[in-house]
C-alpha cells in the first residue's frame, strides 16, 4: 500500500510540496541567515518597492523584505497548522471512536455533542473567543482552532468505528472478555489510521486557513509573522488600492499550495481506497470513448442501410 | 445510512416510498422532523448558553471593563437600565451564576442584546438588524448559485470522468478550494476593481443615493454586490463540484444506471433522473453543513469589500472591542445557521424517502 501510494502522481506531488513547506518552516531561520535576510529589518531605501534584485519579492510598506517574511511566515503558519490539526484530531479520536464503539447512551451523548459542534458556525465562535483573548500568541490561536474544529472528524471516526466494532474479529475478542480499553486501542483504532491520517491533513490546511482568517481579522499575535498576518498587514495598509500586489500575493499562494498538496494526498488515498474513482483515469476514458464512437458509427451506418 | 446503499433503481425506491407514504404519510416524516426540531432547539440553547458562559470564563471582569469603557466614551455615568443590561449580558458580580443566567435569558427574550460601545447608545439589536438584510442577500444568492452551478458541473464532469474537461477542471478546482476566501477576494478587488476599474472598490451601494427601493438605488446595489458575489461563488462552487463529481463517478457505475441506458432511455433522462438524483443526496447533507462555513466565509468577504453586512459589523466590533456587538452577531449568525439547517433537513426528508423509512 505504501509503495503504491507514492507511485500515484497526485500523492507524490502533494508529499513533495508539503515536505518543502515543512522543511521551510523547520529550516527557515537557517535559510534566512544564509541568505542574509531579516523579516523584521526595515530597508528605508526601498519602501513598498516592487520585486528587484535586492528584494526578489519586493518590500512592504515598512521596507521589510517580502521573501524573508514569507519564509518566516511559513514557520508561524505551519506551526499553527500542525498544532491545531493535532489538537483537533486528538479530540476527534477521543470523542468519535468511543461514540461509534460503545453505542447506547454513551454513544448517543457523544454523538449529540458532535452534532452540536457540527452545526455551530465555528468561525464566528472562534472570532468571539479570540476577540476576548485579543493579542494572544500563536499557541492559543492553535488551541482555539483545534478545540472548535474537531466535529467533522469525530463524525467520520464514529461511522468507521461502528463498522469495525461489528466485524467478526472484534466480536470474537469481546466474547473472550477482552477489556474495552484494549479492544479500542489494539483492535479498532489501527483500522482507522487511514482516516485519521487524512483527517489530520484536512485539519492542517483548515488550521492554516483559520489562522490566516483570524489574523486577517486582526485577532492574532501582532508581533508574530505568519502568512495570515502578512495578508492582514497588507490589507490594513491598503496594499490593494495602491497596487502593491507582491505584498499579499505570495503568502496567499503559499497557503493555497499547502492546501492543494494536502488535498492531492487525500485524493490519492481516496482513489486507492475506492477503486471506482481510480478507474476514471484518462486512458480508460479514452478507450471507452473510442468504443462508444465505434458503436455509434456502426449504428448510424446500420440505420442508413436500413 | 449510506446514501446509495441498497437502492435497486431510483424508480423503484420512489415508487415504494410513494406506496408507503400513502399508507402512513405524515406520521413518519413528522416524527423525524420533530426529533430534528428538538435537536435544533437544544443546539440553539447551547449557543445561547455558550454566549453566556464565554465572557464569564474570561480573565478579569468584562462587564466592569465594558461599563468603564462606555462611561469614558459617553463622558457621563450610565443610565441604570444600561447598567442592568450590561451586567446581565456580561456578568454581575453581585449575583450568583443561576440568577445571572435567569436574568440573561429574560433579557434575550426581550430581544435586548445590550448597547453598542462604539456606537453608544445604539442598541446592538438595531445595528444587527441593519446589517442582516445585506448579508442574507449576499450569502443567500451566492450560496444558491454556487450550489446549483457546482452540482450541475459536477454531474457533467463526473459523467465523463477522465475527459479533457475533467482533467483540467478537477486539479484547478482543487487548487481554488485550497485558497482562502478573503485572499481571492483581495486579488479580485485588486485586479477588477483597481487595475481594470470595472467594479467599485468598497461598500454595498452608491453612498450618494438615498437608501430606497428606487431602480437607481437597486441598480447600484447590484453593481456594488457583483464582485463580492462573484468571488464567493468562485471559491465556493468548486467544493460542490468535486463532491458531486465523485458521487456521480460512483453512481454512473451502478447497475440501475446501466439498466436505464440499456432500456434505451434518453441520455439526459438517465443522467439527471437516475444518476444525478441519487448522487445528489450526500450533496444535500453537505449543503446543510456548509451553510455554517459559507456564513463564516462571507464574513471575511464582507470585510474585504467593506460590505455593510454582519461580517463587517463583527469586524469593526472586534477592532473596537465592542463586546456587546460581537456577541450579538455571533448569536444571530448561529441562530440563522441553525434555522437554515432545520429547513435543509426538512427538505432532505422530502428528497430522500429512506430517511422517513428509517426514523
Amino acid at each position: 500500500m505504501r509503495a503504491s501510494l507514492l507511485r500515484n502522481g497526485k500523492v507524490l506531488f502533494g508529499v513533495i510540496v508539503l515536505a518543502f513547506f515543512v522543511l521551510l518552516a523547520l529550516l527557515g531561520p537557517v535559510l534566512l541567515s544564509v541568505l542574509g535576510l531579516d523579516a523584521r529589518a526595515n530597508d528605508i531605501s526601498a519602501i513598498a518597492a516592487p520585486p528587484s534584485a535586492a528584494h526578489p519579492l519586493g518590500t512592504t510598506q515598512f521596507g521589510q523584505d517580502v521573501l524573508a517574511q514569507v519564509i518566516e511566515g511559513a514557520r508561524g503558519s505551519m506551526f499553527v497548522g500542525f498544532l491545531g490539526a493535532a489538537i483537533g484530531t486528538a479530540i476527534a479520536i477521543v470523542v468519535g471512536v468511543p461514540a461509534g464503539y460503545f453505542g447506547g447512551t454513551t454513544g448517543n451523548l457523544l454523538n449529540f455533542l458532535t452534532n452540536i459542534f457540527l452545526v455551530m458556525p465555528v468561525l464566528p465562535l472562534i472570532f468571539v473567543v479570540a476577540g476576548y483573548l485579543q493579542g494572544t500568541g500563536l499557541v492559543m490561536i492553535a488551541i482555539i482552532i483545534g478545540v472548535f474544529g474537531w466535529a467533522g472528524g469525530a463524525r467520520t471516526l464514529r461511522a468507521q468505528a461502528m463498522s469495525v466494532r461489528n466485524r467478526d474479529f472484534v466480536q470474537a475478542m469481546r466474547m473472550l472478555g477482552e477489556p474495552h480499553r484494549r479492544l479500542i486501542f489494539v483492535e479498532v483504532l489501527p483500522h482507522l489510521y487511514g482516516w485519521i491520517a487524512s483527517m489530520f491533513l484536512g485539519g492542517l490546511i483548515g488550521a492554516v486557513m483559520a489562522e490566516a482568517g483570524l489574523a486577517f481579522l486582526g485577532v492574532s499575535d501582532s508581533s508574530a509573522i505568519s502568512w495570515g498576518t502578512m495578508i492582514q498587514a497588507a490589507q490594513q495598509q491598503s496594499a490593494v488600492l495602491r497596487g502593491l500586489w507582491w505584498w499579499f500575493v505570495p503568502p496567499g499562494l503559499c497557503i493555497a499550495l499547502v492546501g492543494t498538496a494536502a488535498a492531492l494526498i487525500n485524493f490519492g488515498v481516496d482513489e486507492l481506497a475506492n477503486p471506482k474513482l481510480r478507474a476514471a483515469s484518462r486512458r480508460v476514458a479514452k478507450r471507452t470513448a473510442s468504443v462508444r464512437r465505434a458503436a455509434a458509427a456502426l449504428e448510424t451506418t446500420g440505420a442508413e442501410r436500413a | 445510512m449510506t446514501a446509495l446503499g441498497g437502492a435497486p433503481t431510483p424508480t423503484t425506491t420512489t415508487a415504494l416510498a410513494e406506496v408507503s407514504a400513502r399508507r402512513k404519510p405524515r406520521r413518519r416524516s413528522g416524527v423525524f422532523l420533530l426529533k430534528r426540531l428538538g435537536f435544533y432547539l437544544v443546539a440553539a440553547w447551547s449557543a445561547i448558553t455558550l454566549n453566556f458562559v464565554i465572557p464569564r470564563l474570561m480573565p478579569g471582569d468584562p462587564s466592569a471593563a465594558i461599563i468603564d469603557q462606555l462611561e469614558r466614551v459617553s463622558g457621563q455615568a450610565l443610565a441604570p437600565e444600561a447598567l442592568v443590561s450590561i451586567r446581565g449580558l456580561f456578568g454581575n458580580p453581585d449575583q450568583n451564576l443561576l440568577e445571572q443566567y435567569g436574568g440573561y435569558l429574560a433579557q434575550l427574550a426581550r430581544f435586548d442584546l445590550g448597547v453598542s460601545i462604539s456606537n453608544f447608545p445604539v442598541p446592538v439589536a438595531d445595528l444587527v438588524g441593519a446589517g442582516l438584510p445585506w448579508t442574507l442577500l449576499l450569502v443567500g444568492t451566492t450560496t444558491v448559485i454556487s450550489f446549483v452551478l457546482g452540482t450541475m458541473l459536477g454531474v457533467a464532469v463526473g459523467w465523463r470522468a477522465g475527459s479533457r474537461f475533467d482533467s483540467i477542471m478537477t486539479p484547478f478546482i482543487t487548487f481554488v478550494s485550497s485558497v482562502p476566501y478573503f485572499w481571492i477576494a483581495l486579488l479580485a478587488l485588486w485586479l477588477f476593481g483597481f487595475v481594470f476599474g470595472w467594479f467599485p472598490l468598497s461598500g454595498g451601494y452608491d453612498p450618494n443615493l438615498p437608501i430606497s427601493l428606487e431602480p437607481a438605488f437597486l441598480l447600484s446595489v447590484m453593481q456594488y454586490g457583483a464582485l463580492p458575489a462573484l468571488t464567493i461563488v468562485f471559491s465556493a462552487f468548486g467544493g460542490w463540484m468535486l463532491g458531486m463529481r465523485n458521487m456521480t463517478v460512483t453512481t454512473v457505475r451502478e447497475d440501475y444506471v446501466l439498466l436505464a441506458q440499456a432500456k434505451g432511455l434518453s441520455p439526459a433522462r438517465v443522467r439527471w433522473r437516475y444518476a444525478a438524483r441519487n448522487a445528489m443526496l450526500p450533496q444535500f447533507t453537505g449543503f446543510a453543513m456548509a451553510l455554517g462555513g459559507v456564513v463564516g466565509g462571507a464574513l471575511l468577504t464582507e470585510i474585504v469589500f467593506s460590505y455593510p453586512g454582519i461580517g463587517y459589523l463583527l469586524f469593526s466590533a472586534l477592532q473596537k472591542r465592542d463586546y456587546p456587538v460581537m456577541q450579538g452577531v455571533f448569536l444571530l449568525v448561529t441562530l440563522t445557521v441553525l434555522l437554515a439547517n432545520l429547513i435543509a433537513d426538512s427538505l432532505y426528508v422530502w428528497l430522500d424517502p429512506r430517511v422517513r423509512e428509517e426514523s
